[in-house]
């Protein structure tokens, strides 16, 4: 069997479960299987599967490939299997995002205006792309990958500090800001899954645009520059693919732990590929993730239901502690 | 003259209309209009469905958060999750009219795009709470006269309170912890408003904001008269260094409220007479003059 047909075979069958998880998630909720046999003419039972469950379920699939595709960029650009989408600050940056927009939604009616006219996802997506912006202005921009990392994790804490901050000044804020620390995909409609869509298509085909590169890198830095890799175009292309696959997913869904970290890590223990298959699956893997979990957080405590991040943090920090048991060491 | 049969029988329709329909304002003034008085209410904010109950509108309640608790009849009432985690599908399968809900609460755009109106109020202060009754009883169809009796109720409950309280009690310094990080009630929120109209004071001013999270060693310094906390601060409280020394602890001068007590404290809600009254009980049982 060729490579390039295993990986072909392998992008089908994620697809194919991906579909399944879709017809699933639109027969799993808190009003159970009573949708699916009420009249006909029942708006509101069509209104749930239509309108509430389905997009949900798009839209965990395609939150998850864009933390996904954002985890295997993070990986190969940092050339650090630990990475994951969040290392430039994006995560710390919408959380206070999120809390100055609650802080503020109760002042001014200027700012009560323009707050509600941005909106929590848009606060949100604002707080992680700024959040980068100032990572790239503090490593004074994207040549040197270390002092790229030292800058996201130096903005990270400091960003994450100051949303704390916020919430201690203002605590009625504290409780919505947990909401959205917790992650979740119950507030996902059709116009978030028109945004996180045209977000996945235009960042996996940049990010593949420059899978030749991120294959290059592996080899060191310089060993790149060497084989003639266009490095200051491509790392700015990869760090705004990363930038803009976090910050949407972030948006639209809160913080979702550990799938863009395990996605790609699962995707290298079933083959062996160079970065353009490794992002490809890597992205239909993180979607698969989050839609499974996703369905089981609707069905463990059903009829209520658990915040999916809550359930992504568990299981993937058990995965990954599985993956570090010894022996296991070898293929990252 | 059918033609003016006509037109009088439009007017008519148009009139009739224009009054069933409702328009009321949210805590940040953005419009909310009703076709009709709502009969199908879900309430996701405790303080919220006791101010739907005291109007004596229980009955057009159909959908509950899970933290509401009073009255009585409304336990078995479904419960549609929090306000971290309102569950949208339940929520929309219950056919609200109106969903009553706080600021805060996740989800309000969801809803909204699915097309339920949403109500945001989160009464804060006696003149919230005043407010909140005015507007959800103009939410519901009633007269907004409606939600000022029950006002008075509770303003007449806070004057006899303050005054079946000896003057001694006059001044009495109160930290009152609402929750254990510490979080404290300040002057600015409204139990700092309870504890102003029953003439007792308050160690936290209210420039440090309505329930600021404060430094144990602000108490200590400060030297409370009295303290009042929910039962669960119990082991809390005396484990944070230096408060056993605490004259109030020492002097057991600390009022425990029980989690059905605490509940009544902490909603800014039609229940604030009964939190003047716990009040002013624990004010007179540790300073000595019974109320």
């Amino acid at each position: 069997m060729s490579h390039a047909f295993r990986i072909g075979l392998w992008a089908c069958g994620l697809l194919c479960l991906a579909v399944l998880g879709l017809f699933l998630g639109m027969a799993v909720g808190s009003q159970g299987l009573e949708p699916w046999f009420a009249r006909h003419n029942d708006e509101v039972m069509r209104q749930i599967v239509l309108e509430i469950r389905a997009p949900r379920t798009l839209g965990a699939w395609l939150g998850g490939a864009l933390l996904g595709l954002a985890g295997a960029v993070a990986q190969g650009f940092f050339r650090n299997p630990l990475a994951d989408p969040f290392l430039l600050g994006s995560a710390s940056g919408a959380s206070l995002g999120v809390s100055l927009w609650l802080s503020l939604g109760g002042g001014t009616v200027m700012t009560v205006s323009l707050m509600s006219r941005l909106g929590l996802t848009g606060a949100a997506f604002a707080g992680a792309c700024l959040a980068v912006l100032l990572t790239l202005f503090l490593s004074r921009g994207v040549l040197h990958t270390l002092r790229l990392l030292l800058a996201g994790v130096v903005v990270g804490v400091v960003l994450g500090a100051l949303s704390s901050l916020v919430a201690l000044l203002e605590p009625s804020v504290l409780q919505a800001l947990q909401g959205f620390m917790l992650g979740s995909t119950a507030f996902v409609g059709w116009t978030a899954c028109l945004l996180m869509g045209l977000a996945l298509v235009l960042c996996l085909g940049l990010a593949i645009s420059q899978s030749r590169v991120l294959d290059a890198l592996t080899l060191g830095e310089s060993t790149a520059r060497s084989l003639g890799a266009p490095m200051t175009a491509a790392r700015l292309i990869l760090v705004g693919v990363l930038s803009l696959a976090t910050a949407t997913a972030v948006a639209q869904l809160g913080l979702i732990a550990f799938v863009g970290l395990a996605a790609p890590h699962l995707v290298r223990s079933l083959l062996r590929s160079t970065h353009a298959a490794l992002l490809l699956l890597s992205a239909l893997m993180g979607g698969l993730l989050l839609q499974v979990a996703d369905l089981l957080a609707r069905l463990v405590v059903s009829p209520q239901e658990l915040p999916v991040g809550v359930l992504t943090g568990v299981l993937g920090g058990f995965y990954l502690l599985w993956r570090l048991q010894p022996g296991r060491e070898s293929r990252p | 003259m059918l033609e003016r049969c006509v037109l009088l029988l439009a007017l008519w329709l148009c009139g009739g209309q224009a009054l069933a329909s409702i328009t009321v304002f949210d805590d940040q003034q953005r419009a909310v209009h009703l076709n009709a008085p709502p009969t199908r209410v879900i309430s996701l904010l405790p303080s919220l469905t006791e101010t739907v109950c005291a109007l004596e509108q229980c009955h057009r309640l159909v959908g509950l958060d899970r933290y509401s608790n009073w009255p009585e009849r409304i336990r078995s009432l479904p419960r549609m999750g929090g306000g971290l985690d309102p569950d949208i599908e339940s929520i929309v399968a219950q056919r609200p009219d109106l969903v009553l809900l706080a600021g805060s609460t996740r989800g309000v755009e969801r809803l909204q795009s699915l097309g339920i109106s949403v109500l945001r109020l989160e009464p804060r202060t006696h003149a919230d709470v005043q407010r909140v009754l005015r507007t959800v009883a103009l939410a519901l169809g009633l007269h907004p006269a409606q939600g000022d009796r029950v006002w008075a109720g509770i303003e007449a409950a806070l004057q006899s309170a303050a005054r079946s309280l000896a003057p001694s009690v006059h001044g009495v310094r109160v930290y009152v912890e609402v929750g254990p990080a510490p979080f404290g009630a300040s002057e600015a929120s409204f139990i700092g408003e309870t504890l102003r109209r029953l003439g007792a004071g308050n160690i936290l001013p209210a420039s440090m904001g309505p329930f600021p999270q404060i430094n144990p060693e602000f108490v200590v310094r400060a030297q409370p008269d009295v303290i009042m906390a929910g039962e669960s601060s119990r082991t809390v409280l005396l484990q944070r260094p230096g408060w056993t020394q605490l004259r109030a602890v020492r002097e057991q001068r600390v009022c425990l409220f029980p989690p059905e007590q605490a509940d009544i404290l902490v909603r800014a809600g039609p229940r604030m007479d009964e939190a003047a009254r716990l009040m002013a009980q624990c004010l007179a049982g540790k300073t000595g003059v019974r109320p």
